[in-house]
């Protein structure tokens, strides 16, 4: 099949590539683009490890078809920081030693980042259901679970 | 319909280190022209934090600050050998490797400095600040960098190490089992509480609380990863985990992660951790590893508790609601135990 | 919550250290957070090619025939890889180290002995056109008889699945087919023990599940050489291994590692790196081989499963006089790493307790499921599980409170271990004290004064005269220790049924209540039912199993 020409943003950036009309956005973005930050962890839509926003929302790049992401606006966890200046999230993953392999991690972050760009104040029964659907197979989810919300804390405090 | 609450609690012990040896792990240490520290290895981190435990050892070992040492690990054209991370090993195997060839670099760090201050090696201490000073006389000193420097320009002394940590192969018994499997065991007491509903078969686990014995916890933080990460890996061993759910028929294995289960972020419990410290003589300052044991004594405890809350022994794994519907049924109903505590 | 008792074993410690007792930031946190942590499969590569493997759909079969001619032709594929291409198809993980014979084929030659066994290895430029290809691939095969049960596939005359091993059982020390552990002589003691209770547990084969699945990118270097992105817990090992299935030199392969999704075991068994590296070699272009998710789940070694029945005796005051295990592994239908699982879980034998006399008899038995491999707490995990929930039914038999049970039978300093090596640096009392302490469990003034560090030694220092024997000798059909005659509550599971039947394992007849007196001569409850089938014959020299344990004698 011939293979189609697709425009998006990425991480603040314009791209433009060829794609297979049957290739999935965590493939564009991984082998297509470089960018390694979200895995593969399942192909399958049930681990997040390919977590992304598409225009703010999550989403399973493992079962988003680029084509369909013509003209949209796509984050990962490689754009989560601003130049070297840590996003709360990633500085409060850090402080409550919330990643051990760090497999999870960037698909993590951007579950976490979608929640608290929507609920800046969130409790921890809906932190919970914004990474239920994300893996982690090494921490017990309690420090992923105290990072997301101290940082929901330190960016409440620094807005007030 | 009833939730009965139950309380259940195992202990246990952990050899660390590859059963019977015969495992080498070696690590190669060098200074840059400033000073600052390269460990090379083969080992590997599987998110037990390798790196990190291995550059604390090398940093304590040499007497200079974290910042100074880099961990590079594992490129086989630039590591040496090394068996690999399994069987509780990279702590004790790796680290006593990093000790030695940390040592080595270390004491031509201070010959080094030693030739500059013009003073006896033997007389020198560092102060992990990375200044090197005559023992009791804190002026007469010299900093890594300038030491470091010295030997690279003006001493044309290479500051680095070479390391090995090798129990030999120890052969066990056909008649007795008699062998070495192990120099150190580490421990660890658990206790959970849940509560078992009588209706659906449903455990919930309310509380875990650990006495965990780890030799010297090297880095306390990546210890608490360990634990609590472990003890909710026994909890899912104990009451979702299986490739076969009617072993031994092979069938019915889970193909992804909503077929294979495993508690989410929303099935964890608290988990209050008390952390004893007995050195092992042979590990790396006393450390043991705690990342393969912390999840045992989950498993029993969970049983044990559940018999505690309704008087069914389940004794195969994991121990479905389904399971414990039917020694419900079986037994006639819940049949709580004494409450403990 | 963590809290230090720096209190308990201080005067051992010498905690004014710089950085070793800290909890420093780690070095690998950074990369984590920020997405540019570079595991295997984050490395690009131009003109990067795909490996699927075409696996087996029977548990056991003949193969009969392989065409590839319709998957040679597909598109995009660039090579398909048979068994004869791989230089030396036959191997052993633990050869590396001297251990056991090499028992498994890379591509499966003649017999698949597991469903999922890979046959042939399709390269293809995209990984939907190596899929596509593996469907093309025919292979007929003959169905063969299977064994899923450990106990039956020890019996004499079962299923053969793996050739190497003709008995079903990895041969330890070319003499006996399982590893044995004898201390004292358990017999004696159960006759003089107050209680006798025998009882069987089942810990299931568990995925290691990590995020990151198996897989492995291998690309020609230069001057002749592979750069191999790699997975594996252990980055010489599989070196090593790579090394020694496609006949090269090690300084022709450049592995990478060391930085790795999450392991748990499930990446020591080099599954991808001699594919991947022999399809760069015959290709000469960069080769991926990463498994899917239900590749893994399904195909992937898990942990073994483990069969543990314990028969202890003991007295009314609490302290076990003898114990006796005989476990199971499953080591599905190659070695891998179960051989070692099964002396990692003799020497663990009998627990963290002094116990004067202990016996223990442990099998790794070839089954036709997927291989097993090591997982974290390997050969302990499943064996501390039985034990644990062991001492809690003796506790509650001899009506002490667990915990005091627990110290009552703790190792302590100085004491002789069942492996005969002396216990030191022991510390199983101190956290029995503390989590009870945490809990606010009641435990005796005797309790709270116990400690590891006197009471061992001296006496249960000794080594007790020892009875050996000469069971499960190979090549001596009249030694062979049949499976144990076992009780009723310790049959063997029915062999497999392709209908899922009911759990067999529920208890029949009311039983938590183990009676607090001595149990005299009434057998306890037993713990599962009796099974329908019969239970087996007794065969050559299995005479003294025969008796039924669970009654004092």
């Amino acid at each position: 099949m011939a293979r189609m020409p697709v425009q998006f943003r990425l991480n603040g950036t314009d791209r433009a590539v060829f794609v297979e009309p049957v290739e999935t956005l965590l493939g564009t973005i991984r082998r297509g683009l470089g960018d390694f930050a979200p895995k593969f962890g399942c192909g399958q839509g049930t681990c997040g490890a390919c977590t992304v926003l598409v225009d703010g929302e999550p989403r399973l790049g493992c079962l988003t078809l680029s084509v369909t992401c013509e003209g949209r606006s796509i984050e990962t966890a490689s754009g989560l920081a601003d130049g070297p200046t840590l996003h709360p999230l990633q500085a409060a993953f850090m402080e409550h030693f919330a990643a051990q392999c760090g497999f999870c991690t960037p698909g993590m972050l951007m579950a976490a980042k979608a929640l608290l760009d929507r609920n800046p104040d969130p409790t921890r029964v809906e932190v919970v259901e914004a990474i239920a659907g994300n893996i982690c197979r090494c921490t017990g989810y309690e420090p992923i679970i105290n990072a997301i919300l101290a940082a929901a804390q330190q960016r409440g405090a620094r807005r007030a | 319909m009833a939730r009965h609450q139950g309380r259940g609690m195992a202990s246990i012990n952990y050899p660390i280190g590859m059963n019977l040896g015969g495992d080498p792990s070696q690590a190669l240490v060098h200074a840059n022209p400033d000073g600052k520290f390269t460990v090379a290895l083969s080992a590997i981190d599987l998110g037990q934090g390798m790196k990190q435990v291995s550059r604390q050892i090398a940093a304590e070992t040499l007497g200079v600050p974290i910042e100074d040492v880099y961990v590079d690990t594992a490129d086989s054209d630039t590591g040496p050998h090394d068996m690999g991370s399994f069987a509780s090993r990279g702590t004790h195997r790796v680290g006593n490797a990093v000790i030695v060839a940390a040592k080595e670099a270390r004491g031509v760090l201070l010959e080094a400095a030693a030739e500059e201050l013009e003073v006896n090696a033997d007389d020198l201490v560092t102060d992990g600040k990375g200044n090197i000073h005559v023992r009791g006389a804190a002026s007469k000193s010299i900093t890594v960098k300038a030491a470091s420097q010295a030997a690279q320009f003006k001493q044309g002394k290479t500051i680095s190490g070479r390391g090995i940590f090798l129990i030999p192969l120890s052969n066990v018994n056909p008649e007795t089992g008699e062998m070495s499997p192990v120099t150190a065991y580490a421990h660890a007491c658990l206790v959970v509480d849940l509560e078992v509903c009588d209706e659906t078969g449903d455990v919930k686990v309310n509380k875990l609380t650990s006495a965990y014995e780890l030799g010297r916890a090297l880095n306390p933080k990546m210890v608490e990863q360990q634990l609590v990460g472990g003890a909710w890996m026994g909890m899912s061993h104990a009451l979702y985990e299986t490739p076969e759910p009617y072993y031994p028929n092979p069938e019915n294995g889970g193909r992804d992660y909503n077929e294979y289960l495993m508690p989410g972020p929303g099935d964890i419990a608290p988990h209050d951790i008390a952390v004893l410290e007995r050195p092992a003589p042979d590990g790396p300052f006393g450390g043991k590893g705690p990342g393969e044991m912390c999840a045992n004594p989950v498993l029993p405890a969970v049983a044990n508790a559940i018999f505690n809350a309704v008087g069914v022994r389940i004794d195969t794994l994991p121990i479905t609601p389904e399971k414990i519907l039917r020694a419900l049924r079986a037994q006639g109903g819940a049949r709580p135990q004494a409450r403990r505590a | 919550m963590l809290e230090f008792r720096k209190d308990l074993f201080a005067d051992e410690r010498d905690d004014n250290l710089n950085v070793i007792g800290k909890g420093e930031q780690r070095q690998d946190m950074l990369g984590h957070v920020t997405g540019r942590t570079r595991f295997f499969d984050d490395h690009g590569f131009d003109g990067l090619l795909h490996l699927k493997v075409v696996r087996s759909p029977h548990h056991h079969a003949r193969i009969r025939s392989i065409d590839v001619s319709a998957a040679e032709r597909a598109p995009g594929v660039k090579r398909v890889i048979r068994a004869q291409d791989v230089p030396v198809n036959k191997n052993t993980l633990l050869s590396l180290i001297g251990f056991g014979k090499d028992d498994e084929p890379t591509l499966a030659v003649d017999k698949v002995r597991y469903k999922g066994e890979p046959i042939v290895a399709i390269i293809a430029a995209s990984d939907a056109e190596a899929m596509a290809a593996v469907k093309l691939v025919r292979v007929s095969y003959d169905p063969l008889p299977t064994v899923f049960d450990v106990q039956e596939a020890l019996k004499p005359g079962a299923v053969v699945v793996n050739e190497t091993y003709p008995g079903n059982y990895f041969e330890y020390h070319d003499k006996y087919d399982h590893q044995k552990l004898r201390f004292g002589d358990v017999e004696a003691a159960f006759r003089t023990a107050d209680h006798v209770l025998e009882e069987r547990y089942q810990m299931s084969p568990i995925e290691h599940a990590s995020t990151e699945t198996n897989g492995t990118i291998a690309a020609p270097e230069t001057n002749n050489r592979y750069v191999v992105h790699s997975c594996a817990q252990g980055l010489f090992f599989s070196l090593g291994t790579t090394a020694k299935i496609l006949a090269l030199e090690s300084n022709r392969l450049h592995f990478i590692g060391g930085t790795v999704g999450g392991g748990f075991g499930g990446k020591v068994d080099s599954l991808t790196e001699p594919l991947a590296v022999l399809g760069a070699i015959l290709t000469g272009q960069p080769v991926r081989y990463v498994l899917g998710r239900e590749e893994e789940m399904q195909f992937g070694s898990p942990r073994g499963a483990e069969r543990h029945v314990i028969k202890d005796g003991v007295m009314r005051d609490g302290r076990i006089v003898a114990r006796q295990i005989t476990s199971y592994f499953d080591a599905g239908a190659y070695t891998r790493l179960s051989s070692y699982g099964v002396v990692k879980c003799v020497a663990h034998m009998p627990g963290p307790y002094t116990i004067p006399n202990v016996r223990g008899d442990a099998y790794c038995v070839f089954t036709n499921r997927v291989p097993a491999t090591a997982m974290r707490g390997f050969g302990v995990t499943g064996l501390d599980f039985s034990i644990e929930v062991q001492m809690d039914k003796l506790a509650h038999l001899v009506g002490i409170d667990p915990m005091e049970f627990r110290i009552l039978n703790a190792y302590r300093d100085g004491d002789m271990k069942a492996h005969r090596r002396v216990a030191h640096n022991t510390a199983l009392i101190e956290c029995v004290q503390v989590a009870a302490q945490k809990v606010n469990w009641p435990l005796s003034e005797t309790a709270r004064r116990a400690s590891s560090l006197s009471g061992g030694g001296g006496p249960r220092a000794a080594i007790p005269p020892t009875v050996t024997d000469e069971s499960g000798r190979i090549g001596r059909p009249e030694t062979r220790q049949a499976p144990p005659q076992l009780t009723p509550g310790a049959a063997p599971l029915p062999a497999y049924q392709p209908a899922p039947a009911v759990p067999v394992q529920q208890p029949a007849a009311p039983l938590p209540n183990y009676p607090s007196q001595p149990a005299a001569a009434a057998p306890l409850p037993a713990p599962t039912p009796p099974v329908q089938t019969p239970p087996p014959t007794p065969q050559h020299g299995a005479a003294r199993f025969s008796s039924v344990f669970t009654r004092r004698r």
